[in-house]
């Protein structure tokens, strides 16, 4: 056991809040389930679990709109749950909460609500090479509609942006630059403060994709002074149909939805139709009630930890399993950045990883096998893609090794 | 090396060997085997037209019909993968369009209880080879 762990052991009770997680505890394959395969989403805590069941027993009825009492429980508590996602985020305003189907939908929504409107054929938006497609995919787009052009920042070997070239493609042209927080095929932590400084100086907003990094540390908007942040209920021990969309209040104020429909609206008539207030007139038609009701609860039930504490936990974990892998033959990592979180990808030599994945499976053990929706950064390691061991807290020391055991296993099949 | 998946080695053959394996090591041990006695295609035959990309391996296909056959060279990059494509093959190669048409494939991957590594969401590109080669027959054979 490394000091990380040690340490951690005695300030925190893992063993305990692993039992907060009902669906830890069942055999898969014969084997008692080891579930490494966080980055893809997180289990939820029974008092998630809970909160689902009490909205749809007790309080199920539309925000917003009723004249009635469940309505207006249904209403607080989705309310409530905003209020309990701007703390999490340490954003100023509850108006600057927006809910999204995830984070997919909140780059989206940056994408053509505040972008396509704006950029032109001069101007340019910067991605890195590390994205997940859900940060490529929806500027590609915005660029096919107003002739931007999309630029790349490269990516080193050991999976660390290249800062410098950052700088270099830096001018007043840049009007949009969107990175993630953490990668979610090679765990590096991408130095987002300084990026979002630099491109601040050149007039460019910036949109941050936090889906892999809201589970692992506490965010804070305001000192990253992040124009948009986007994350995913459903990484964060929540449900899945929810995310979020953080931005800065001036901006969504003087965005255009780009989705109509009932909520989001103010006076429809067909001679004019005025939208409502922040945050409604982006989140048209009824929204995932349940799904936000859901997420607060996931958050109330971070709040009770330090999330520093669980930060070095995982932190040990990442470090065990990586002196694991180091010590055993024919593993490759693949991510070495100085600076990561939650996730060990990595190659054995002469094997494919979907045959790793496979019999890993059969052993109760999941983990992620292929190029885990980030295609060009795949390519550039020359790999069809990689096996990923995700942790989150309620991982423990012996998770790691079995994973390892299984591994040596595998290899007498395949290599 | 000569493919002896729909001659020598048959689906019939496959389900009898699979139902003497108690455990998955024997079983997994097994549909490696398989893979390593299908013959590798040639790497000029890789090409993206040929290819059924799934999100998580790759499969190659190539066609060829003849005197009333038809036949196949297929590929995959992953060793458990080429043993469920040899599995495939013990029903589809070397056989006439209307025989590939009748067989009952379902039936076959409930039997060798390998359904699951047909789900959609496996991506490995077996459940596209399948529907591909079911097009092929269909368009080669009676109508």
């Amino acid at each position: 056991m490394n000091d990380a762990l040690a340490k951690n052991i005695n300030a925190i009770d893992f063993a305990s809040i692993r039992k907060d997680f009902p669906i830890l505890d069942q055999d898969v394959n014969g084997y008692p389930l080891v579930y490494l395969d966080n980055a893809a989403t997180t289990q939820k805590p029974q008092s998630v679990i809970q909160s689902l069941k009490n909205y749809y027993s007790r309080n199920n009825s539309n925000v917003h709109r009723g004249a009635h009492t469940l309505s207006d429980r249904a209403t607080a508590d989705f309310e409530n749950a905003r209020v309990e996602v701007q703390h999490f985020v340490n954003a100023s305003k509850r108006e600057e909460i927006i809910w999204t189907r995830g984070t997919t939908e909140s780059i989206n929504l940056v994408a053509q609500s505040y972008a396509r409107p704006r950029l032109t054929n001069k101007d340019i938006i910067i991605v890195s090479a590390m994205e997940h497609h859900s940060n490529i995919v929806p500027w590609q787009m915005v660029c096919e509609q107003t002739g931007a052009t999309l630029k790349v920042i490269p990516v080193n070997d050991q999976g660390e942006l290249d800062l410098s070239a950052f700088q270099d493609m830096l001018s007043e042209q840049v009007k949009m630059v969107s990175v993630g927080h953490v990668s979610n095929a090679l765990g590096s932590i991408n130095p987002v403060k300084e990026i979002i400084e630099a491109a601040h100086a050149v007039g460019a907003k910036v949109m941050i994709d936090g889906a892999q990094a809201a589970p692992h540390f506490a965010i804070d908007v305001v000192d990253l002074d992040c124009d948009f942040y986007a994350f995913s209920g459903h990484k964060l021990f929540g449900p899945t149909g929810i995310g979020v969309l953080y931005g800065k209040e001036s901006l969504l104020e003087s965005m255009q939805p780009y989705q109509g429909g009932g909520e989001m609206i103010e006076v429809v008539s067909f001679d004019k139709t005025t939208f409502n207030q922040l945050p409604y007139k982006f989140e048209a038609g009824t929204p995932n009630i349940a799904g936000a009701i859901g997420l607060g609860a996931a958050i109330q039930y971070l709040n009770q930890f330090d999330r520093l504490e669980l930060q070095r936990y995982e932190d040990g974990l990442l470090e065990l399993a990586t002196e694991q892998a180091l010590a055993t033959d024919d593993i490759k990592l693949v991510g070495t950045a100085k600076n990561k979180t939650g996730v060990l990808s990595f190659l054995i030599e002469g094997t494919h990883p979907h045959d790793v994945g496979t019999l890993l499976d059969q052993q109760g053990i999941a983990v992620r096998t292929g190029h885990h929706c980030a295609m060009p950064i795949m390519k550039q390691f020359n790999i069809p893609g990689t096996i990923r061991a995700s942790f989150s807290f309620y991982n423990n020391q012996q998770d790691v090794e079995r994973l390892f055991a299984a591994i040596n296993k595998v290899k007498t099949f395949l290599v | 090396m000569t493919n002896p998946f729909g001659t020598t080695i048959t689906s019939s053959d496959i389900v009898e060997d699979l139902s003497f394996f108690d455990s998955w090591e024997d079983r997994y041990r097994y549909i490696i085997d398989l893979g390593k006695q299908l013959p590798a295609i040639d790497e000029s035959l890789k090409t993206d037209d040929r290819l059924i990309q799934g999100c998580q391996s790759q499969v190659w296909l190539e066609p060829y019909y003849h005197n009333g056959v038809l036949s196949f060279d297929v590929d995959s990059d992953a060793h458990i993968v080429r043993g469920l494509l040899a599995m495939v093959m013990s029903a589809y190669n070397n056989k006439p369009p209307a025989e590939i048409q009748a067989f009952d494939i379902d039936s076959f991957f409930n039997d060798i209880d390998l359904v699951k590594h047909l789900s959609p969401t496996r991506g490995n590109g077996l459940r596209a080879m399948v529907q591909k080669i079911k097009t092929i027959a269909q368009s080669n054979g009676p109508s």
